[in-house]
């Protein structure tokens, strides 16, 4: 019986007045891929933000191998082995490209992906290490993001729209190489608003509307109109 | 040949504000804090040298063997401790606060080293020169501009070759993401200051065996430094040390057309870069 | 319950209370050469003065986001050319403090121009810088003392009034009037219309430009206005003091940093504010002046404090919990039937 690596119970939210997120109830099991859909706006990066510790949530709302770490920073979490590819890449301008994956490096956990293991899943980077991470194009870019995110060697690795912005020739690349990546015992959270790609990698889905799960399922057992009703709260 | 010796002595001197701008340009560039009690902390570094010396009978500078991680320590537990809940958007905090400590740090040094000028005595060093091609350099100015030089080099080595300069650069880019890659942006910034004040630290003793010092001057020695960061461009170390020269051979040249022009034509050439060059001569921040 | 049941208003029956009080005090004030004693005419007068300078130091700080620490070139500049043109242009020497505002405004304009072009912090600093050009340039006038300064001839100090106790007394009407004047100024600017868009540039500069306000025009009228008044309040200051010096005239301690001090401590951003940390201010200097360096420590001490614990100042605490606003500048919404809670 596999343990669930991540627990939300009940998380809540809030940006000022503004609550995003009521009363989140999630589970990602060792080892599983889990998509999160929903619309803009629907909380999907609230909700990244709040498990990597960049939100500050209330008590027992999460749990990571079993300890709460709702009251810990995002520097004290991302040690433990989480690890975030965000959204719209988001690279260090300032530091080169081999730089930019040094830095994911610096949590300094032991593991199978270090600089060659990452340059040998993406030829291309290792040619342009030197260069200024901005210089690169926007799939670049997120191969970059992602390969920062690996040498982390992460237990689970949470992608936030990585889909967003890129040609769909590139999108579909990185698609094809995401088992190669997640396959070597991660679990992984993939937020996308492209259903059908997040259905095709994913085991579960859970489905976000206006801050509230309206959807949980097998990926491969919701129906199409399960899901628009969960996306677009039609009924 | 007084011209060039003008020039000369005023780019020396111009080592001397390349340090005072060392640290303030760091943090700057690390944070986006400006501390306006930076030249209050050149001063107490000269100070703490001062009674290193008196009470040890060391040479001033041995007593940077000291002073430099002490500064470095307050620096650290002050940027955790106090200046690290002023950062944020709002500009008003850490400026005032950090203007609050500046008259603290002025009127504590009044209190225990009085109003009294005080100078280091550094021996043969002070009064020391060679003769170069007919211009007579003192060491100490010579020592000043070199270690000017060696310092901002390690720094500029520090923030592009090392892990702690990789983290420096990637908390100023973007704290947030910097926080996921397992970066403590607090400690980061702790680590920062503790650095500038360690630069500054050699800048207050290299200070105090030049000249002789008081606790109301820190003020002064903030503007020159700024002065030199905003000619220089700023986020540019290298730029920061053309700052400082350009300021010391205003100063210089200046003084000799008259010796009550020295400080004045410092500012006026300050004033003039800012006029033409809004941004500094070699910008790397906008 | 429909729209129009409600009620927007600016006033509050605070606000109408404090106005038939204030009117009270000041008449009390102006009558003060009739029941107060010299020394405390003295200090009322000073008190007046710091009171301008901090609701001057307010409205660029804490509405404009001008952060200086150099409007010390401002006081100064106003004290050397109330000695000027009382000197060698003869002229009365409250003719001479107008003619202090105008050439403060005159001067403020290129200072404007040039330190505009640094932002936040660095602003703030190159206030600085200015201040030090002004001190160390009118240091080099040696017609105007030089280095070491030069006394107000008797002459001209006659010229105000020749009994000294009239002579004092206007002083102290001055000193009144300026302070009166001042936040008066201040307070109406705040309700016009471009004292509206000041409050929006404040809350965020981007939406601020967005909607179309020119924020670098609106801040540039602030600075010169401020200077002006600035430079008056300077002229005043010199007129009581009746010597000038560069050190006195450009003291960073005397005209910035008590300054920003009293605004801190008193509540940034608000018009009470500085009325407030002015008596606050000076409460604590005649209990605690004899200790010297240590007083100032302690200011410092509270002023950090302030800035973190409670960055509203006394102020902002008493009006969190008692809903107050002497001088209604923001509109609120009265629910019927929930009357006015102040």
């Amino acid at each position: 019986m596999p343990e669930p690596i991540l627990q939300l119970h009940g998380l809540d939210a809030h940006y000022g007045d503004f609550q995003a997120l009521y009363g989140v109830d999630m589970k990602v099991m060792e080892g599983e891929v889990l998509a999160i859909i929903g619309s803009n706006g629907a909380g999907k990066t609230t909700l990244m933000r709040s498990i990597t510790g960049l939100l500050s949530n209330g008590p027992a709302q999460i749990k990571y191998r079993g300890v709460d770490i709702s009251a810990q920073r995002a520097d004290e979490i991302a040690v433990q082995g989480l690890a975030m590819v965000p959204e719209g890449r988001q690279l260090f301008p300032s530091l080169s490209v081999r730089e930019n994956l040094m830095i994911g490096a610096q949590v300094g956990r032991k593991g199978p992906w270090d600089l060659d293991a990452v340059y040998k899943l993406f030829p291309i980077l290792e040619e342009r290490k030197d260069q200024q991470s901005t210089s690169l194009s926007g799939g670049q870019q997120q191969m970059v993001a992602i390969g920062r995110a690996l040498m982390a060697n992460p237990d689970l690795i949470l992608f936030d729209e990585i889909s967003l912005g890129l040609a769909p020739i590139i999108i579909k690349d990185i698609y094809e190489a995401l088992p190669g990546i997640i396959g070597e015992g991660m679990s992984a959270i993939i937020v996308e608003q492209d259903i059908s790609k997040a259905l095709s990698v994913s085991s579960r889905v859970y489905c976000l509307q206006e801050g509230r799960v309206s959807l949980e399922g097998a990926s491969d057992t919701v129906s199409r109109e399960d899901i628009s009703r969960a996306y677009f709260g039609i009924e | 040949m007084d011209w060039l010796n003008a020039i000369v002595q005023g780019t020396l001197l111009g080592g001397l504000y390349a340090l005072f701008a060392a640290g303030l340009s760091l943090i700057f560039g690390v944070m986006r804090l400006v501390n306006i009690a930076h030249g209050d902390m050149i001063i107490l570094a000269a100070y703490l040298g001062l009674t290193v010396t008196t009470a040890t009978g060391l040479h001033p500078l041995l007593a940077l063997v000291l002073v430099v991680p002490t500064m470095g320590v307050i620096g650290y537990v002050l940027q955790r401790g106090l200046l690290n809940q002023t950062l944020g958007d709002d500009l008003l905090p850490p400026l005032l606060v950090t203007f609050g400590l500046s008259v603290i740090i002025q009127n504590g040094l009044l209190e225990v080293y009085s109003a009294d000028p005080q100078k280091m005595d550094a021996g043969a060093l002070e009064t020391a020169s060679v003769a170069v091609g007919g211009l007579n350099l003192g060491v100490l100015p010579v020592l000043t501009f070199a270690v000017a030089v060696a310092v901002i080099w390690g720094l500029q080595w520090t923030f592009y070759h090392t892990a702690l300069g990789r983290a420096f650069r990637a908390v100023s880019d973007n704290q947030d993401i910097a926080q996921l890659m397992g970066l403590n942006r607090r400690h980061i910034f702790g680590v920062a200051m503790a650095l500038a004040l360690g630069v500054t630290a050699i800048a207050g003793i290299l200070l105090g065996i030049r000249t002789s010092f008081d606790p109301s001057i820190g003020g002064g020695r903030l503007i020159f430094g700024f002065e030199a960061v905003i000619i220089g461009g700023l986020g540019n170390l290298w730029g920061t040390l053309v700052g400082g020269v350009i300021l010391g051979v205003a100063q210089t040249v200046g003084a000799k057309i008259d010796p009550g022009w020295q400080i004045l034509s410092g500012h006026l050439a300050f004033l003039l870069i800012l006029a033409i060059r809004p941004n500094g001569l070699f910008p790397r921040i906008s | 319950m429909t729209l129009q049941d409600y009620n927007v208003t600016r006033s509050s029956n605070a606000a109408r209370v404090a106005a038939i009080l204030g009117a009270l005090i000041l008449i009390t004030l102006v009558a003060a050469p009739w029941w107060a004693g010299r020394a405390d005419m003295r200090l009322m007068g000073e008190l007046f003065l710091y009171l301008a300078l901090a609701s001057l130091w307010n409205l660029m700080a804490g509405y404009a986001g001008l952060v200086s620490v150099g409007q010390q070139a401002f006081v100064g500049f106003g004290g050397y050319m109330l000695f000027a043109l009382t000197m060698f242009a003869g002229l009365h020497p409250i003719a001479a403090i107008a003619g202090a505002g105008v050439l403060g405004a005159l001067i403020s304009v290129p200072v404007a121009v040039l330190i505009f072009r640094l932002r936040g912090a660095y602003f703030a600093i190159g206030t600085w810088v200015i201040a030090e050009v002004f001190r160390l340039g009118f240091a080099q006038i040696s017609s105007l003392g030089g280095g070491s300064g030069s006394s107000l001839p008797v002459a001209i100090v006659k010229s105000l009034a020749s009994k000294r106790a009239m002579r004092e007394s206007i002083s102290y009407w001055l000193a009144l009037g300026a302070a009166v004047i001042v936040i008066s100024a201040v307070y109406l600017f705040l309700r016009s219309r471009k004292g509206l868009a000041l409050t929006a540039i404040r809350d965020n500069e981007l939406a601020a430009g967005s909607l179309g306000i020119d924020i670098w025009r609106t801040k540039f009228i602030v600075y010169v206005v401020t200077s002006a008044l600035t430079a008056m309040i300077g002229a005043l200051i010199f007129l009581q003091k009746l010597r000038i010096s560069p050190d006195a005239a450009f003291s960073v301690n005397d005209w910035t940093a008590f300054v920003i001090f009293i605004v801190v401590i008193g509540g940034i951003g608000t018009i009470e504010g500085p009325i407030i940390g002015t008596l606050v201010f000076f409460a604590l200097r005649e209990t605690l002046a004899d200790l010297g360096t240590i007083y100032l420590i302690v200011l410092g001490v509270v002023a950090i404090v302030m800035m973190l614990k409670a960055p509203k100042g006394i102020w902002g605490l008493i009006r969190s919990r008692f809903d107050l606003q002497l001088f209604p500048l923001g509109y609120r919404v009265i629910t019927p039937g929930k009357t006015d809670k102040s």
